[in-house]
């Protein structure tokens, strides 16, 4: 009986992994993205993309996930995403990335903000270019500043992961409670924690060690 | 001839008028010091003259040629601005180094950047390297840092910081170095090693343009002083002109509060 627990949670694992790393590869692109253009001079562009990271950040994922999912076929009369396990889970990475990468936006746009303008100023009146003074002066400092509020980010994403449950997705919490239906045992789905706890645990380490990386410099 | 001359310049912010015509020159190896009020335009003058703002209107002349006017749209597309920078160097009142550079690196750094666009890099990158490495360690020496090579800003004293980010404005060999009060952001302990450096330089012979309100220093380092007040000149003369024999009323009332 555990090898079969083992094998479906590892099958449901690999769902909530795959969910994770495209959202993760996607969304900070997209966020870099919509960070810059919420920062941009043009006015309707800049209010457009606040708007909508204010409407993200200030409504639940699972709201949204079940708006992007049922949307289109309830309110357009064609279900955008395809029937079975495949439509759900780009439904699924369609609403994670665009949410996650609305938070990152405002992670970098935090980031950015807080570089005093000296250290730019310090660098042009050297004779610095602008993309000098981007790549070897801000840049880094950038970073340093959103490694820790996006790791934060990180680890809440294993533990959201678990919210596309509501539309069905395979993930890891959906095998676990297959096995309450099908064989009346509850300890797998309590099983499914230790995968969480195990991958985010890991994470923290991994993001710990680049936040110490980093902390030659102060900012 | 003058190493700096500036004509009319004047800066506005949208209504508000900063710099109403500041006009002044300065020969090779002396050094000025500009005095006033605060609010009277003295950060605005010297962000003018390193382009940290484009002045509204005036000319700025170095070694008798024109390198910007106002007018001439040709002296202000961004290569142009970002060459006639290189002319002068600047050092800000809260230092403005680069945290995640060492002492050293941040002197090098800039120099490195510039070397790149150099078309004989190419074949002797390792050689400009050197040359660069070793000038950066000989001025962080004349600024009395050698031992902090190594030092991250975080880890040097505010006094050390700015003795830096003077080494690191020197490296570049600027016709004119500017100091926008050097030691106002300092502790009253560590203005004095930071005004040994700047004196030192004054020694040497290197033409500089210092707003400070230290009025000691001023007095003992300047060859000339400037009173700014409400974005112009008020007054300019020697130190013991400006100092002990001031015409100005205003010159007179602002100096006034420093006495005793
Ligand atoms: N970017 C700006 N936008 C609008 N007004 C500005 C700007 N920069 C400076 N000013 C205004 O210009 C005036 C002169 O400022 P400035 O900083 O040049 O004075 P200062 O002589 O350096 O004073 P302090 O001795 O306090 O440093 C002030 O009234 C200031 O508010
Ligand atoms: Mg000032």
């Amino acid at each position: 009986m555990f090898a079969e627990v083992l094998a479906a949670l590892s099958k449901g694992f690999l769902v909530t992994l795959e969910l994770f790393g495209i959202t993760l590869v996607g969304a900070i692109p997209c966020g870099l993205l919509i960070c810059l253009g919420s920062m941009s001079k043009i006015k309707p562009l800049k209010a457009v993309l606040r708007f909508i990271i204010w409407v993200i950040r200030g409504t639940p994922l699972m709201l949204q996930l079940l708006i992007i999912y049922y949307g289109p076929g309830l309110i357009l009369g064609s279900n955008w995403w395809g029937s079975g396990e495949h439509g759900r889970f780009i439904a699924t990475i369609v609403a994670f990335i665009i949410n996650y990468a609305c938070y990152f936006s405002e992670i970098f746009r935090g980031g950015i903000q807080a570089i005093p303008v000296g250290q730019q100023e310090a660098g042009a009146v050297l004779g610095m270019t602008k993309s000098q003074i981007f790549f070897k002066i801000t840049l880094m400092q950038v970073i340093k500043r959103i490694v820790p509020p996006m790791s934060n980010e990180i680890i809440t994403l294993v533990k959201d992961t678990s919210l596309s449950r509501i539309i069905a997705l395979q993930e890891l919490i959906w095998a676990g409670q297959a096995f309450m239906k099908s064989a009346g045992i509850i300890w797998p789905l309590f099983f499914t924690g230790v995968y969480y706890l195990v991958f985010s645990g890991i994470l923290t380490v991994v993001l710990g060690k680049i936040e110490k990386k980093l902390d030659y410099f102060k900012v | 001839m003058a190493i700096l001359e500036v004509k009319n310049l004047q800066k506005k912010f949208g209504d508000l008028t900063v710099l109403k015509g500041v006009d002044f020159s300065l020969e090779k190896g002396q050094t000025l010091a500009v005095i006033g009020a605060s609010g009277g335009g003295k950060t605005t003058l010297l962000r003018c003259l390193n382009f940290l703002e484009i002045p509204t209107k005036g000319q700025i002349f170095v070694n008798g040629k024109l390198i910007f006017d106002a007018d001439d749209e040709r002296t202000l597309t961004e290569k142009e601005i970002r060459q006639n920078r290189l002319n002068f160097g600047l050092v800000f009142q809260n230092f403005n180094l680069f945290p995640q550079y060492t002492a050293f690196q941040n002197i090098a750094l800039a120099p490195k950047l510039l070397a790149k666009e150099k078309p004989e890099f190419a074949g002797k990158k390792k050689a400009i390297y050197d040359e660069i490495d070793k000038k950066s360690l000989e001025i962080l020496n004349r600024v009395g840092l050698s031992d902090k090579k190594d030092f991250y800003p975080h880890q040097l004293s505010g006094g050390q910081q700015q003795r830096v980010a003077i080494a690191r404005a020197l490296v570049l060999s600027p016709s004119v170095l500017f100091f926008d009060e050097p030691t106002s952001a300092l502790d009253p302990e560590l203005t004095g090693e930071v005004l040994k450096v700047i004196k030192q330089l004054a020694e040497e012979e290197m033409t500089m343009v210092i707003v400070t309100h230290e009025m000691q220093f001023a007095r003992e380092v300047a060859d000339h002083v400037l009173f700014m007040d409400e974005g112009i000149i008020a007054e300019k003369g020697s130190p013991e002109e400006i100092f002990t024999n001031p015409k100005n009323a205003r010159t007179k009332a602002f100096l006034g509060r420093y006495e005793s």
